[in-house]
């Protein structure tokens, strides 16, 4: 009973979190431009979707931007979480004062002085820039996501290992890092949605060309949301869920060997 | 020293990152909010900090402050009981369940927001079912509960992630123990959840309490720009192109406002350490 | 993870590099979203072989502004509109054009050229104009005639989208009460302000280009809003009709201007002067909506859009104010704006 009263206000919580997506998908479907009249089935906007070449080169680079940007402030962020847990606390709230500064700050502050900076250092802007930007707003939230599970580690498994003889990146990678390994994860995935999902730092911090979806649906709000976007998502969503599906396929398997 | 070198090491790449991409361009901030220009002469002035001291202003901080803290604590009640299921024995694909909670966010921002007029709106969705079922239909956007609202939906996910990861590593060991030694599933849950996942309620906290308080494109679109916020105050000041200087100065303004209250809230648990066994 | 690590670098090299190899000259133009036939680039292209064209598109003029400031970024045309331009001339940052390269300037009607912004025609081909007015829906509202006062009528509570652009709300406020709409005197602008909150429950929201959707979909009766978006409101929903106010409105130009650090002057021209053709002009004009300064062009639009309100008659431009760049008095003007802005919840 309890287990499906949880299970319930679980699947609420999702329809919740998917009403808009649900919403987007079925707009892709139609064949009216308008969001409010259904003007019949039709597949048009996916038509339009693959032969828009702008779209395509737009995608490529939000989700190659999203992924290297996600590893690399994974990495940093870990390091610098494990670093900074090995400070003393005064120092540690210090720095991290700072660290959250791109959190705290609005979007237009952060990518305004990015922008500025990298002017400043003569740095063109375009595809590398724009991957900076990503990784400097990311890392906070890997920290963050990684610092709290740090807090609960049992140090002493970490420095018997040492007084054992193992090397400190060993002791690393053997046992602190299996251990906040769900922190690395959620921080990871954190990187990617907030890659994905920002336009206006990304908009000061690139340029000859290299363009985003956010930027791209952002500029088109004045001829009203080309469609073809509602089909965009829409495959996004499939693709998810259909990677998805094939984890959960292994995964059962695996189970089922074992 | 080899010790040393090592710890140097490690957070060399840190200390890095944050002068050059962090402190440098704050630096920059700071230079505007500190300085005017008569020609080409530049003056230090506290001018653009001053012009912030209004009526009208603070309302809006306060505002803002007080739309976020609801989301928070939206967030933290509708998120942790989330959290707890995720790490229960209801579901076995934990990791699925967890990407399926995140993936709703790598939709584009503005589709999904356009998603939610489409649902909300006069003629929307939801208002069609409400007329059909034979109720009046009703205004939703334009006021500071569909602002919060905009604000839980984008950021319910920050709050469940953490709280979920601090939980799941707590050792069924302890729990079992708890139940052995004759704790309820209540007191199981009071002596020894909820005091070790206070770490990633905290961070949850964070993760949703100071996006909320800067944001600015949720106010737009769902608040339809009657509820104006701090961010859009800010952003204002930025893209008009004119008056950076006081965009920087309520910038920082805001920052210390938000140090300040996150100091607060973590008062209520001392060094997190403490908190744990 | 190894692996992961090698298909990204391989991926950001392949992303790299294209744009290394070729030796084609890069032609970088920055314009509005939208605002543009997207075939007339690879005509362009077709007709030029050696030039590449790299489209990037902006939002508003400020975020313009804000991104070709540092002046390390070099875009070789921008289209923005007037008072942009004006600022973009007062701080030196516009090079004069070499018309000899743009012999299909003298397609341009003379009625569209010497702007204040620049009187003797020296940095700007206009691309596009339009004017100012109130879309409004036929099934709620009946007016016989229209000004912005309607707007501020008690019986349209809740009812009217305002645009959250400072130039055109603190513009049709002035000229509500009788003012210029780039008045910089304080105590104009401060009753242009104190009306603008007197009525702020007629607003039904404060927006930017979203309000388009919210037209079509009907969501709202009546909205402030450019005669091209009008237009394609209207295209969507036929409902709807546009209005241009009796005490006088904004009549603004988008125009092609190249920035002093362009590298590519040349082909810059080249390429303002190809938009200027007539088969270019008449694609662009019938692929967006607003209206074009182009003779030839506007000689083959179909008479219904000539004598539609996106070509009015000559006294309602001649009573129309032009946006100007305000020098050192936009500061007050941006000080009344937020003051109105942190004062619209109360």
């Amino acid at each position: 009973m309890k287990k499906r009263l949880s299970r319930l206000y679980f699947y609420l919580v999702l329809l919740f979190l998917y009403a808009p997506i649900l919403t987007l998908v079925v707009l892709s479907f139609n064949n009216n431009k308008s969001r409010a009249k259904w003007g019949g089935f039709s597949l048009r906007w996916y038509n339009e979707l693959f032969h828009n070449a702008t779209m395509m080169k737009a995608l490529w680079i939000t989700v190659s931007v999203a992924l290297i940007a996600a590893l690399i402030s994974t990495v940093i962020g870990t390091v610098s979480a494990i670093a900074l847990h090995k400070c003393r606390p005064r120092i540690r709230k210090a720095l991290l004062d700072v660290t959250y500064v791109p959190m705290m700050n609005s979007d237009i502050v952060t990518g305004v002085s990015l922008m500025l900076l990298f002017a400043f250092l003569r740095i063109e802007r375009g595809f590398l820039t724009l991957l900076l930007s990503h990784i400097t707003f990311c890392i906070p939230y890997v920290i963050l996501a990684i610092l709290p599970k740090l807090y609960g580690i049992n140090m002493s498994v970490y420095e018997a290992a040492l007084d054992l003889g193992a090397t400190p990146f060993k002791a690393y990678t053997r046992i602190l890092i299996p251990e906040i390994m769900p922190g690395i994860i959620s921080g990871f995935l954190m990187s990617i949605t907030l890659s994905i999902d920002d336009f206006v730092i990304s908009f000061f911090n690139t340029g000859h060309g290299v363009q985003n979806i956010s930027i791209l649906v952002n500029s088109s709000k004045k001829v009203g949301i080309n469609p073809a976007n509602y089909a965009l998502s829409a495959l996004m969503f499939g693709a998810v869920i259909i990677i998805l599906l094939i984890m959960n396929f292994k995964d059962s398997k695996r189970s089922n060997v074992q | 020293m080899k010790k040393k070198l090592g710890k140097f090491a490690l957070i060399f790449p840190f200390l890095l990152w944050m002068v050059l991409l962090i402190v440098v361009p704050l630096f920059l901030i700071a230079y505007y909010a500190f300085t005017t220009s008569d020609g080409n002469v530049l003056h230090f002035t506290f001018d653009n900090f001053k012009s912030f001291i209004r009526p009208n202003f603070i309302k809006v901080l306060i505002r803002s402050l007080k739309l976020s803290l609801f989301a928070t604590v939206i967030c933290l009640f509708a998120g942790y009981p989330v959290a707890l299921i995720l790490s229960g024995n209801a579901f076995k694909k934990k990791a699925l369940l967890l990407v399926l909670l995140l993936a709703p966010m790598w939709m584009n921002f503005i589709l999904r927001t356009y998603a939610w007029l489409t649902i909300l709106s006069e003629k929307g969705v939801l208002n069609s079912l409400l007329e059909a079922a034979g109720f009046n239909t009703r205004s939703f956007l334009g006021n500071e509960k569909a602002v919060v609202f905009g604000m839980v939906y984008n950021l319910l996910p920050y709050m469940i992630l953490p709280i979920y990861t601090s939980i799941s590593k707590i050792p069924h060991s302890l729990i079992e123990a708890s139940y052995d030694l004759g704790s309820s599933s209540y007191g199981c849950f009071k002596r020894v959840i909820l005091p070790l996942s206070l770490p990633g309620i905290l961070s949850g906290i964070t993760l949703v309490f100071v996006p909320g308080v800067t944001t600015f494109v949720i106010s737009d679109y769902l608040g339809r720009g009657k509820v104006p916020l701090i961010g859009n105050i800010i952003e204002q000041q930025f893209s008009s192109g004119i008056e950076w200087g006081f965009g920087a100065a309520i910038s920082i303004i805001v920052m210390f406002v938000v140090i300040l209250c996150m100091r607060i809230i973590n008062k209520f648990t001392d060094e997190p350490e403490v908190t744990l066994l | 993870m190894k692996k992961i690590a090698l298909l990204l670098s391989i991926a950001m090299l392949a992303l790299i590099l294209p744009g290394c190899g070729s030796s084609k000259t890069k032609l970088y133009v920055y314009n509005w979203g939208e605002y543009i036939d997207e075939s007339v680039i690879s005509d362009f292209e077709a007709k030029y072989p050696d030039i590449k064209v790299i489209y990037e598109t902006f939002e508003t003029n400020e975020d313009m502004y804000t991104k070709i400031k540092p002046g390390d970024d070099c875009y070789d045309v921008l289209i923005p509109s007037d008072y942009m331009i004006g600022r973009l001339i007062d701080e030196d940052m516009l090079e004069k054009l070499n018309f000899e390269n743009i012999p299909n300037y003298s397609y341009i009607d003379d009625k569209y050229k010497a702007w204040d912004y620049d009187p003797t025609n020296e940095y700007s081909v206009p691309y596009m104009w339009g004017v100012l007015g109130i879309l409004y829906d036929t099934t709620k509202v009946q007016e016989d005639t229209f000004t912005w006062n309607t707007l501020f009528d008690p019986k349209y509570k809740n009812q009217v989208l305002m645009k959250d652009d400072s130039r055109d709300t603190l513009g049709i406020a002035l000229k509500s009460l009788g003012y210029s709409m780039n008045s910089t005197d304080e105590n104009e602008l401060k009753e242009a302000e104190n009306k603008l909150l007197e009525h702020k429950d007629n607003y039904f929201g404060i927006v930017g280009d979203e309000g388009m959707d919210m037209m079509v979909e009907g969501d709202a009766p009546l909205a402030v809003m450019y005669s091209g978006d009008a237009a394609r409101c209207i295209s969507e929903n036929e409902n709807l009709a546009f209005a241009i106010p009796e005490d006088g409105t904004n009549y603004f130009v988008d125009a092609m201007v190249i920035p002093k650090n362009a590298k590519h002057k040349k082909e810059a021209e080249l390429f303002i002067n190809f938009m200027c053709e007539t088969d270019t002009a008449l694609k662009n004009v019938e692929e967006i909506n607003y209206s074009t300064p182009h003779t030839g062009a506007y000689e083959q639009l179909d008479a219904e859009r000539r004598n539609s309100f996106q070509y009015p008659g000559e006294d309602v431009l001649k009573a129309a104010d032009v946006y100007n760049y305000l020098g050192s008095k936009e500061k007050l003007r941006s000080e009344i704006w937020n003051d109105y802005t942190a004062s619209i919840a109360e």
